[in-house]
């Protein structure tokens, strides 16, 4: 891998509306995932919209929970609990990390 | 304060309604829509739907005190502020002055991969993000059913529709969404007007000989009366108008007092005193019989007594008709300077039927005339059926004589039928009748004229003569019984 730290880091916002089951779960499952598939190259940032709702808007953010990689681009976008481990990645475009 | 029972125009609604400020919709709706309830207004593309929210919310602003929000689902707030501007709203001064919160909701599905329980919280955020930004009191959803296109989990949708509306219920919201209707006659694509249980309004938009027709339907209305007529509606450059424009029907005052015709001789041949005030006048004849000329002839003397005039020409331009006019002596011009009297002209085909009434009522409250001209009516003829020429002259009618404006329509007969029986349908409408025909004899063509019908007076019987002078026209008792 020849890119620098910064461009290699993914940036991932993970979108809730207070401590809800669903984003409770949403959350283990992405921590699992990125420690799994991603170690040390991501950053999460969790935004609850019940705190700043003016958020929603710039991320076009509907359904809850909403998992959008901001980094790498293009940007893109999840919904749902992350449950279903093999379509986030290809939600992510994990798969093609090892390049 | 209970007064006696006006069943027509005061429903007694105990149920709380949001006036729209749309031109006739309040009028069907005996009030506008149910207050803090959710209003579905469903129908095809480009029937004017999103347009019906815009001006609910930017009349609710501006008229109401209410501000609102819109939550687009398929234009940009740019695109919005641009396609309503055509209609004389500045959606971008009204956010401003935050009176007004447009959203732009996007829902892209080939970007959004599902996995796993989810709801539409984010959703609710917005909307309460949107509502509480301008403590708004209308909110517009345009159109919801994008999500369906957008989200696979339709169980899940719907469940979440029916929380929204509840939730917009229990926040006192005066909303409206709008919804696509089916291919098949069904009111919404995706059923929607199931969740929506106290207004629904359905949009049509048909075209028919080449024209177009806007039509409103108030398909339910729970807890109050309504309209259940399809009302025609058009978008002009004020904003949707919906016929009828105020609550027509036959409970209009009579005035008292009496018009002169401007005609040497006719006011002799109705009472003495002329027309009716805020009477209907038709005037039949073959052509070349002047009928244009006496209806000139009309507004020339109501000029002079300092009264407005309004005249609707079909068939010549304002200044055609000011210059022929003066070939018998009548200067239009010195009125048109004065402000006295506005002549706008307009094909017939040029619009559809609805679009002339529209004009018709936009120009007399603008104008607030004393009499209207309409020369000649049998135009409509051409752009529509004889049912609804009707319809529209009917309403037509009931709008002037609301206004107490006195109103004179000519209308051609042709040279073969008998005139007296070529406008049968419209001259019952009338409140008097004036025939005019050519009749030959020892070599000469006379113009002769009748009063059929003259409601409320006594008439003449005679059959008259009518010289065009230098002064105007004149009529008097023929000399010699024409054959």
């Amino acid at each position: 891998m020849s890119e620098t730290a910064g461009a290699a880091r993914w940036q991932l916002r993970l979108y809730v509306a207070g401590q809800t089951p669903k984003c409770l779960v949403a959350f283990a499952n992405l921590k699992k995932i990125c420690e799994t598939y991603l170690t040390g190259q991501y950053d999460i940032e969790i935004i609850d919209l019940l705190q700043t709702p003016a958020l929603a808007q710039g991320d076009q953010i509907l359904a809850i929970p909403t998992l959008v990689r901001k980094l790498p681009e293009p940007v893109r976008k999840i919904i749902g609990d992350l449950s279903n481990t093999e379509r986030v990645l290809v939600g992510l475009d994990i798969r093609q990390l090892p390049r | 304060m209970p007064r006696s029972a006006r069943p027509r125009s005061k429903a007694p609604d105990s149920l709380p309604k949001a006036k729209t400020g749309i031109a006739g919709l309040d009028e069907i709706t005996y009030g506008g829509l149910p207050r803090g309830r959710t209003t579905l207004v469903a129908g095809g593309p480009g029937c004017g739907k999103t347009l019906l929210g815009a001006e609910f919310l930017v009349r609710g602003a501006l008229e109401f005190g209410e501000p609102g929000a819109f939550v687009a689902f398929e234009e940009t707030p740019e695109e919005l502020t641009q396609n309503v501007s055509s209609l004389g709203y500045r959606l971008d001064s009204l956010v401003a002055a935050k009176k007004l919160h447009i959203d732009y909701v996007r829902v892209e599905r080939s970007e959004i991969e599902e996995t796993g329980d989810y709801d539409l919280e984010g959703l609710f955020v917005r909307l309460a993000h949107a509502i509480d930004s301008i403590g708004a009191k209308r909110l517009v959803l345009d159109t919801l059913e994008v999500l369906f296109a957008g989200l696979t989990d339709h169980a899940l949708l719907r469940a979440e529709l029916r929380r929204l509306f509840h939730w917009l219920k229990e926040r006192g919201i005066t909303a409206i969404v709008t919804a696509e209707s089916g291919q098949h006659g069904e009111l919404s694509r995706h059923g929607i007007e199931e969740y929506v249980s106290d207004c629904v309004i359905s949009l049509d938009h048909r075209v028919s000989q080449q024209l177009s027709t806007r039509r409103l339907r108030v398909v339910k209305y729970r807890g109050s009366q309504h309209g259940a007529n399809e009302y025609p509606f058009l978008i002009d450059d004020g904003g949707l108008v919906v016929f009828p424009i105020t609550s027509m029907g036959l409970d209009y005052g009579a005035p008292t007092g009496h018009v002169p015709t401007g005609v040497e001789g006719l006011d002799a041949a109705l009472d003495g005193r002329g027309f009716l005030r805020g009477s209907s006048v038709l005037v039949t004849g073959t052509a070349g019989t002047g009928k244009t000329s006496l209806a000139a002839g009309f507004v020339n003397a109501a000029c002079a007594r300092g009264e407005r005039c309004l005249y609707f020409s079909m068939e010549e331009s304002p200044d055609q008709i000011v210059r022929n006019m003066r070939s018998i002596g009548l200067n239009l011009e010195r009125w048109r300077k004065r402000g006295l009297l506005r002549v706008q002209s307009a094909r017939p085909t040029l619009y559809g039927l609805e679009n002339h009434l529209a004009a018709v009522y936009r120009a007399t409250t603008e104008f607030a005339p004393h009499a209207v001209v309409m020369d000649p009516l049998t135009g409509l003829g051409a752009i529509g059926s004889d049912r609804e020429v009707t319809a529209v002259i009917t309403r037509l009618l009931d709008f002037l004589k609301s206004k107490q404006i006195t109103s004179l329509f000519t209308t051609l007969a042709s040279v073969q039928a008998d005139p007296e029986h070529s406008d049968v349908g419209v001259s019952s409408w009338m409140d008097a009748w004036l025939l005019m025909r050519t009749l030959e004899s020892a070599g000469v063509r006379r113009r002769a004229l009748y009063v059929i019908k003259a409601r409320g007076m006594r008439h003449s019987d005679s059959i008259h003569e009518l010289h065009f002078t230098t002064r105007g026209l004149r009529i008097e008792p023929a000399a010699v019984v024409p054959t």
